[in-house]
């Protein structure tokens, strides 16, 4: 029970934010939780915020992991671009579904190896190894595609974009599934706890035993893994593989989910529910703006309004002057506090 | 590290450069006419005044990722300025470039007094001034005025009738000003004092929330001064305009030998790192059958090896300072 609690205090805020944001939509637009069914497949706005919101909430999975680590993997986007290609070339070649997902996913693991290595081994900053894969990732991807946009009609790949699973729309379903089967790997285990020591303290988590090279490594895998799992679905979405703009920025979507849920960019103690909700905060935003009939324009500025919110609520200074404030002895009413306070 | 092994990446740079050149010589001969490299100059202009405010701020240990926006924030910003008010464009200029430095600063203010990362501090600064850029003007405004005919006829006809534009010699005065500002004085040597770690900075007396502000605001005024020369390069103001230069940027700055960790590197080397990146797309225009993806491939491949061998430097340097004692 008691473990519950905890978590719910965890991801308290969070979920306060989305139910706000989809609060202050549905008045505005009252029938903004109408849900329908046609053709056995669930409709509707919430809908439509979770499956736009999937691909974000998976890129959040793996930089959560990589954040946790005090890394960041900007190479997210051009992963996505690759792993969408790969998809498209591979279903176009005719190599069938499951041999050309399998390539998909094999380039994501082998685009998070690459960062890894460098990261791990090298003992580049991540930023900087990254940032290798985000510039050179967009070429890759033309590459494969051969500079134009691959389309293909295979139903059986066009489902993880736009299919559905018991009403239930399959991108939603990859992203429920792979969120709770990593949350089940780090949670049930050490390794989330060890993921944490490494963000707080690398060499002291080296000295105590953990093999953190090896522990970094798959981290960034599971974050090319995520990116390519993201890179398909969006593929599938538009039939086709456009290796410009297929992921464009959403490294940093993912990262300011990361950071609504509240992870820090310093490294430690992460929630990967938290910064799926993130993810799905930034789509309601994003979908919100969309139906109130706003310039799509004010999304940008909305947003940086938001990530500046949370910087000065996660500053060490706020903190300081918040624990500052908290520390007034104890019994004071609010009265008291006003008047010791500057 | 010895003033020999900051100089090793600068050296490995401009050796990368002459030969790269002389292998585009050896297959184009015109490779290397005046007008040719009048092109490079002016072809990467923007590119070149931007990257010389990153240099200062990745010396200084921190990144600028607003710098793409606010280029492209600048052009609509002239470009809407001129087609709905009677301001001269020199007018227009200084405001924008106030604008444009004020929010420089207010992005290092935010980075200092809240001790965030730089990188999510201008990250939100990205956003903010693409979103103003779209609130401006979606679609692309274009500039007709007389003085920006003035501006763009402006060149200096070198031996060879080669041009070098006005923008183009902008960029190379911006170098040769950052370079002073960067080894002459005072203020450069607390970038790199900074870059060095900020805390034996702050010990030595280095003030640093002046400092941190000076240097995201020299940032922010020369994307707002790239994005003038960016304007009188394409004669309108588009949002969508320079998405990832800041990547660019940031490109040129490595592979011109400045440590990503800071503390170290050349104005200069930057100038050389832009001419490289240029030198590529030259070379795959005059080719003709290779295709522009290269250039992406190439200029990661590039990066890889320069920041590989920052590495393999820092790590010998630290060797030999163990086995010295």
């Amino acid at each position: 029970m008691t473990g519950l609690m905890l978590f719910m205090r965890r991801i308290w805020p969070q979920l306060m934010t989305l139910a706000v944001i989809v609060g202050l939509i549905s008045i505005m637009f009252p029938g903004f939780f109408q849900i329908s069914i046609a053709n056995g497949r669930l409709y509707g706005s919430p809908i439509d915020i979770l499956n736009r919101g999937a691909p974000v909430a998976l890129l959040a999975i793996g930089m959560t992991l990589v954040i946790a680590t005090r890394g960041i993997d900007l190479s997210v986007g051009a992963v996505m671009a690759i792993c969408g290609a790969v998809s498209a070339w591979g279903i176009t070649e005719g190599y069938g579904l499951a041999a050309t997902l399998a390539m998909a996913l094999a380039a994501g693991l082998a685009c998070g190896l690459w960062n890894g290595i460098l990261v791990a081994v090298l003992g580049i900053q991540p930023i900087v190894a990254t940032l290798i894969l985000m510039v050179a990732g967009r070429g890759i991807a033309q590459l494969i595609t051969e500079g134009a946009i691959l389309t293909f009609n295979h139903e059986g790949l066009i489902f993880f974009g736009s299919g559905s699973l018991l009403t239930i729309p399959t991108p939603v379903i990859i992203g429920v599934v792979t969120g709770a089967i990593v949350t089940l790997i780090v949670r049930r285990s050490a390794l989330g706890m060890l993921i944490e020591a490494i963000g707080i303290n690398l060499r002291a988590s080296t000295l105590a035993g953990v093999n953190t090279r090896v522990l970094l490594i798959a981290v960034y895998m599971t974050s090319g893994l995520c990116a390519a799992l993201a890179g398909i679905i969006a593929a599938a979405d538009i039939r086709g593989a456009d290796a410009n703009n297929a992921g464009l920025w959403l490294e940093l979507d993912a990262i300011l989910a990361v950071v609504i849920g509240g992870t820090s960019l310093l490294g430690g103690r992460f929630s990967l529910v938290a910064s799926m909700i993130g993810a799905l905060i930034i789509q309601a935003v994003n979908t919100g703006i969309l139906l109130s009939g706003f310039p799509p324009e004010f999304n940008l500025i909305i947003k940086a309004v938001i990530i500046l919110i949370i910087l000065v609520l996660q500053s060490p200074t706020m903190r300081t002057v918040l624990v500052f404030f908290s520390r007034e002895p104890a019994g004071a009413s609010d009265k008291d506090k006003e008047t010791v306070a500057p | 590290m010895s003033l020999n092994a900051r100089l090793l990446p600068l050296a490995a740079t401009l050796v990368i450069f002459l030969v790269a050149y002389a292998v585009c010589y050896a297959q184009y001969p015109a490779m290397l006419s005046t007008r040719v490299i009048g092109n490079l100059l002016t072809d990467n202009a923007f590119l070149g005044i931007v990257a010389v405010g990153m240099t200062f701020v990745i010396i200084s240990g921190g990144i600028d990722l607003s710098v793409g926006s606010v280029i492209a924030f600048a052009g609509v910003f002239i470009a809407v300025m001129l087609r709905d008010t009677s301001l001269h464009p020199l007018t227009v200029f200084s405001l924008l470039l106030l604008l444009t430095t004020l929010f420089g600063a207010s992005m290092g203010a935010v980075i200092h007094y809240l001790e965030m990362p730089a990188f999510i501090v201008t990250l939100a600064g990205m956003f903010l001034a693409r979103g103003m850029a779209y609130v401006l003007s979606i679609d692309a405004v274009p500039i007709t005025h007389e003085f920006y005919d003035y501006m763009q006829r402006l060149y200096w006809l070198m031996p060879g009738k080669g041009r070098l534009t006005l923008i183009g010699g902008l960029m190379l005065l911006v170098v040769v000003a950052g370079s002073l500002l960067a080894h002459r004085t005072r203020f450069g040597m607390n970038v790199y004092a900074i870059g060095g770690g900020a805390q034996t900075a702050s010990l030595m007396g280095v003030p640093l929330a002046r400092t941190t502000m000076a240097i995201y605001a020299l940032s922010g005024l020369l994307a707002g001064l790239a994005g003038i020369v960016f304007s009188i390069y394409t004669s309108a103001g588009y949002s969508l305009a320079t998405v990832g230069v800041e990547l660019d940027a940031i490109a040129a700055v490595v592979i011109g030998g400045t440590l990503l960790t800071g503390g170290s590197g050349f104005v200069a080397g930057t100038l050389i790192g832009v001419l490289i990146m240029g030198l590529i797309q030259t070379y795959i225009i005059f080719d003709g059958s290779l295709s522009s993806w290269w250039t992406k491939i190439l200029i990661g491949m590039l990066l890889f090896a320069f920041i590989v061998l920052q590495k393999g430097l820092v790590w010998t340097t630290a060797k030999r300072r163990i086995a010295g004692g």
